[in-house]
């Protein structure tokens, strides 16, 4: 038994739910304009932690910018798409963001989540919304590991599920051992 | 007796001595043993008792199959009962203790039940515990669950942690014998993601122990070149230890890896439990020997002859230095030929068939007697085997010869493991020639696409050669990739010898004319001592489904689940109803294949992870400041705040009295809050809400119901509009998801083309219920926004700041006080509040908890939904009339509410209920009424729902439902307790304080 990866609860992210036709110009404007990153494909997440855009569902996007400015982002994204059927609500607070670092990563949540995480089935760029254990999360994949968000109220119980399910032997058989 | 040979056994390494202990005495074996064959080499014949007759026990098997070797092992926190000795390898310090007995394993004073046997037939419980009837309860049933049961129950919390594993393949072989390593390797070549499970620590199965021959090669330097093959495939893995249990819909699988019940460091999850997805599934799960029935089949030193020469092969462990071979086949030969190569002795092989193949004249070239158309009349020996008594198979059992042996190696054929086949629906043929049941590849369980998604091969499909099994093994591996879209070159299969064999005969019962007598002592299932007489005698009873058999006779029901019994049972079922076999069918296969720990289902949710615990932003300031939690949904509130040495119901009483008369604050994180948005949000919440929310004007809240379509009252909170086409819909604690959900139900399934958006924003904000004649003082103290009666009336909301945090104050009430609840963003929520205590500290602030809150609400007659409302209680009911719109043509429920029954005037209604003595009246108490119903109970005309002490009144306070109660005010009527006395209630109006509502209009 080792640790497979590091386990990292990080500080609070500027995160916004938006929900409207995303598939509308003007939508994609504003949210490029806002974030700096383009609407994603399904089940993919574009940008970076200072202005990504996260595929949630066809008709959501959560975006993440600086915790600072979220507050002038929704008031340009309002009135850029005053005209728009749009729901655009502040859930920084709602959330709780993890880090899972290390080669062995998708070890530790191929042990909590039911989700095919085979380097040629999960590749970096990629985001799920997925079951963790007993609760709700996301994560997606960059180059050396794993962001993972959650509920804030379950955030302890989820930093020890990852805690535990890193204490684990490697089974190597998510590709690239 | 049993012993360990000088040489021999290929598993074991003799230069690692270990120790453990069997009943408390210490014996040794050596790395690599099982238990079974640990105890075999330590003469320990004996392992257990029977569960009926508490007959004596052997070691029947040498593998998963194996029914009478069941032991509790370990102790305290790893003490587990029904253990098998066959699949429990041996450690340094192994404590095992068998089962069933009283006071020892030797002397058993259970085992008079045997002597009772014919007192005791099939059925016998059903037909001798059903009169007298009351008997059951307080003599039966005590006595049999005091003697059922085979272990004993662990007293300790389980020691180890387990863990859970997602895996998503092409394919899933299950089977490490030379059949799935062949299907492993015609699969991995072929390109596809392969997981290739092996429920024992070894691979290659059979082939290695009975010397077959694959490329030229000995299968055992075969199956090492074919692990070193997968091992070179970065797309293929291995895992041995780690038992297929179950197969389910859409390909799922579960593996029950055992990762230290080998080993003396038990550290690390124990059981890893593999949740796996897979396109195609291989099942290679080998077949499994049948016994033989004959007289006496039960005697510790009858067993399998495929597991007699496996222990002396794989462990250099023999039963007995004579051993005497009965069979119906060609393949027991090879443990007869096995014995005298290890230099043990074989008096004599007793052939039920008039002849045999090639491997007779084998064992008759060394030397061993063979007797054809023989059959064993009867063993001889109580707890262990002294011989056996011959007889002709076509008679009635006339002795012929007594042949002195230690043990008898017994082959009634091989049945393919068709389990997991069978798990998700693949069904069964009958081949005749082999006499088994084996899948019929025509008939697979059908995927989402209609289209098998498992295969079998090999022993598992009723291939029994060598080459049979590696060429239908790596056909099953090769279809697999091309079913899954690969077009890699699965290569060729190796090339397998299949030595000539001459054909097997169907022998259920030996002699075929054994009268009673034998029959009864012809063990079908050894666990649950079910014999040949008790199938027949069900089957002349009546009872012809074989499912209805097994549940009357027991037969397979054991742990085991009649993995030897299965098939024996059938056919003498089948012959007593004269039918054939498949006639008769099979009981049905269910998962797990065998038991696997309930740990490995829990994974990873025990102790602080068994459920996830929801914090409010507030949590940890309540948690260090005295707060006596309660479970709400997963949430944890604060049921009420202890202060020094006070009792609990001390604080409530404190809390109510204080908020009342200073300072209350509230920790309300926990409601939900749901945003709903777009140009149809209004006409959608008018549907949602009994009440127009359509024309709630911007900045302004009103309390809304939602009921179901049924009518039904399924949750409630206020509605505050936030902007033209914004809302915000407080819900119950435990209705955030659910309304959340239900919204997006009505949004996607019925109104989908309404512009409407819903967001849940609950854990966004911390919510503080700041409430009692000083609200208002501590909120300007704090300053930053107006909150007085003008600037912020009750029912309205308005954003501002409050001490320097960004809020919105609805000024909103739940417990009659002045009184307002603060949002701030989550991550303020802490400080916020304690900037609240802080500046409470001159009006007298106290925090209170949810009992509080009830009692509080509860003064002022207002409902809560889970009290007053239980899924059959709708708005009228609780007098709720005035929140019911009659200006809208339709809202869910009103068509509903409309129904006969919904009108009926004796419908139980909402009433204040006060006690005459002014007694707390116990929660749930019937009121009732005159007369008995048409099952003899007392009429009832109602209930309570709601029932509080009140510190405010002095006095017990209560809500409850009463037929034609708001008609009956000053009428007191009856609630029985459970002591047996009677508490009388005045019935009143539900709001006992402040009626007029002058404390929170100020």
């Amino acid at each position: 038994m080792s640790e497979l990866a590091k386990v990292t609860r990080l500080a609070l992210r500027g995160m916004i739910t938006f929900r409207g036709d995303v598939s509308s110009a003007r939508v994609k404007k504003a949210i490029k304009a806002a974030t700096g990153a383009a609407v994603p494909k399904v089940r993919s997440i574009s940008g970076n932690r200072d202005g990504g855009v996260a595929w949630m569902s066809p008709d959501e996007l959560l975006l993440m910018v600086p915790y600072g400015d979220v507050q002038n982002i929704i008031a340009d994204l309002s009135k850029a798409l005053v005209n728009d059927h749009v729901l655009i609500a502040d859930v920084s607070d709602a959330r709780a963001v993890f880090r899972v670092e290390g080669v062995e990563a998708a070890q530790v949540l191929a042990r909590v989540c039911p989700v095919d995480l085979h380097k040629d089935s999960f590749d970096i760029g990629e985001i799920r919304r997925t079951r963790m254990a007993q609760v709700a999360a996301a994560f997606w994949r960059d180059e050396t590991g794993f962001e993972v968000i959650c509920f804030r109220s379950v955030a302890d119980y989820v930093e020890a599920l990852l805690q535990r399910a890193a204490q684990a032997t490697p089974v190597g058989a998510l590709g690239g051992r | 007796m049993s012993t360990r040979l000088a040489n021999g056994g290929r598993l074991i390494d003799r230069t690692k001595p270990v120790s453990f202990m069997f009943n408390g005495k210490k014996m040794g074996g050596y790395a690599g043993d099982t238990l079974a064959s640990a105890l075999l080499a330590n003469d320990q014949m004996l392992v257990g008792r029977s569960f009926k007759y508490h007959r004596p026990r052997g070691i029947v098997a040498s593998g998963a199959e194996e029914p009478n070797g069941l032991v509790n092992l370990g102790k305290g926190g790893r003490f587990e009962p029904n253990q098998r000795v066959t699949t429990q390898e041996l450690y340094e310090g192994l404590e095992a203790a068998s089962q069933n007995h009283f006071p020892s394993l030797e002397f058993d004073v259970g085992a008079v039940n045997a002597k009772l046997a014919k007192f005791m037939p099939a059925g016998f419980y059903y037909k001798m515990f059903i009169h007298p009837r009351p008997l059951w309860k307080h003599v039966y049933e005590p006595f049999i669950r005091k003697a059922a049961g085979l272990g004993k129950a662990p007293k300790d919390r389980d020691a180890d942690v387990y863990e859970h594993f997602y895996h998503f393949v092409d394919v899933l072989v299950v089977g490490g014998g030379i059949t799935g390593l062949s299907a492993a390797l015609a699969a991995g070549r072929a390109g596809a993601r392969v997981l290739l499970v092996e429920q024992t620590a070894h691979w290659g199965g059979r082939g290695v122990v009975d010397g077959a021959q694959i490329d030229g090669l000995d299968a055992g330097a075969w199956v090492k070149g074919a692990l070193q093959d997968l091992e070179k495939m970065e797309n293929v893995e291995f895992v041995s230890r780690c038992m297929a249990a179950g197969v389910y819909d859409h390909g799922y699988a579960l593996a029950y890896e055992r990762l230290t019940d080998h080993l003396v460091d038990k550290s690390g999850a124990r059981h890893r439990l593999w949740r796996i997805r897979a396109a195609q599934i291989v099942t290679a799960t080998g077949a499994i020997e049948r016994p033989l029935s004959f007289a006496g089949n039960d005697v510790p030193g009858v067993m399998l002859a495929s597991a007699v020469r496996d222990y002396v092969v794989d462990y250099g462990a023999s039963v007995g230095d004579r051993t005497v071979v009965v069979t119906n086949n060609d393949d027991a030969y090879r443990t007869a030929i096995a014995m005298k190569s290890a230099g043990l002795d074989v008096p004599a092989i007793i052939d039920a068939r008039p002849a045999a193949g090639p491997l007779a004249d084998e064992a008759k070239a060394l030397g061993i007697r063979v007797l054809f158309g023989a059959a064993v009349a009867q063993v001889q020996g109580g707890k262990r085997v002294t011989g056996v008594a011959t007889c002709s198979q076509a008679g009635e059992g006339a002795m012929l010869e007594e042949i002195p042996c230690e043990c008898v190696a017994m082959s009634g054929g091989w049945s393919p493991v068709v389990h997991l086949w069978s798990h998700c629906g693949g069904k069964l043929l009958w081949d005749d020639a082999q006499s088994h049941f084996r899948p019929d590849p025509d008939r697979p369980p059908l995927g989402a696409d209609g289209q098998g998604f498992v295969t079998t091969a090999g022993a598992a499909q009723g291939h029994l050669s060598t080459r049979d099994c590696i060429e239908t093994g790596h056909e099953a591996g090769a279809a697999a990739a091309i079913a899954v879209g690969l077009s890699g070159n699965s290569g060729k299969p190796a090339g397998g010898d299949a030595p000539e064999e001459a054909p097997m005969e169907p022998v259920w019962m030996m002699p075929q004319g054994a009268p009673y007598k034998l029959r009864s002592k012809m063990w079908l299932d050894y666990q649950n001592d079910v014999k040949v007489s008790d199938v027949q005698l069900a089957a002349q009873e009546g009872y012809e489904s074989v499912e209805h058999t097994k549940r009357y006779t027991t037969l397979g029901m054991a742990t085991d689940q009649g993995k030897l019994s299965n098939i024996n049972g059938l056919a003498v079922l089948s012959n007593a109803l004269g039918q054939e076999i498949p006639a008769t069918g099979t009981t049905t296969f269910r998962p797990p294949y065998t038991p696997i720990s309930l740990g490995s289902i829990g994974g990873e949710a025990s102790r602080d992870l068994f459920q996830p615990l929801r914090k409010t932003p507030i949590h940890d300031w309540s948690d260090a400041n005295g707060a006596e939690w309660e479970p709400v949904g997963q949430w944890r509130r604060v049921y009420a705040y202890k202060r020094g040495d006070e009792t609990t119901q001390d604080a409530v009483n404190r809390e109510v009295k204080n908020t009342r008369e200073a300072l209350g604050l509230l920790d309300a994180s926990t409601l939900g809050k749901l945003i709903v948005q777009g140009p149809d949000a209004g006409k959608f919440l008018d549907m949602m809400y009994t009440n127009m929310m359509s024309t709630l004007p911007v900045g302004k809240c009103r309390y809304g119901l939602m009921c179901n379509e049924q009518g039904f009252l399924m949750d409630d909170g206020v509605v505050a509009r936030i902007a033209e086409d914004r809302w915000l819909c407080h819900t119950t604690t435990g209705g955030a998801d659910h309304i959340h959900a239900h919204m997006e139900e009505w949004l996607q399934t019925e109104w989908w083309d309404w512009k409407v958006y819903v967001a849940n924003v609950t854990e966004q904000y911390a919510q503080v219920a700041v409430v009692g004649p000083n609200a208002r003082k501590v909120l300007e103290k704090l300053g930053g926004m107006d909150v007085s009666k003008d600037a912020l009336p009750f029912m309205q909301w308005r954003d501002g700041t409050l001490g320097g945090f960004d809020c919105r104050a609805y000024r909103i009430s739940f417990s009659g006080e002045l009184s307002y609840e603060i949002a701030v963003p989550a991550s303020q929520g802490a400080a916020f509040w304690e900037a609240l205590i802080e500046a409470g500290g001159e009006f007298g602030v106290m925090p209170y908890g949810t009992e509080a809150l009830h009692i509080l609400r509860a003064e002022k007659g207002f409902i809560m939904i889970g009290d007053e409302t239980d899924g059959t209680v709708i708005p009228q009911d609780l007098g709720l009339n005035w929140a019911l719109s009659k200006k809208k043509d339709d809202y869910l429920g009103k068509r509903g509410q409309e129904r006969s029954n919904m009108v009926d005037p004796d419908r139980w209604k909402l009433v204040g209920l006060e006690s005459t003595d002014g007694s707390v009246i116990p929660d749930g108490a019937y009121a009732v009424a005159d007369g008995e119903n048409a099952n003899g109970q007392r009429n009832t005309q109602g209930r309570i729902t709601s029932t509080y002490f009140s510190a405010n009144l002095d006095r017990g306070i209560a809500m409850g439902l009463v037929k034609d109660g708001p008609n009956r005010m000053g009428e007191v009527i009856d609630f029985p307790k459970v002591d047996g006395k009677v508490v009388q209630a005045k019935i009143v109006s539900p709001v006992f304080y402040d009626p007029d509502g002058e404390k929170q209009n100020v």
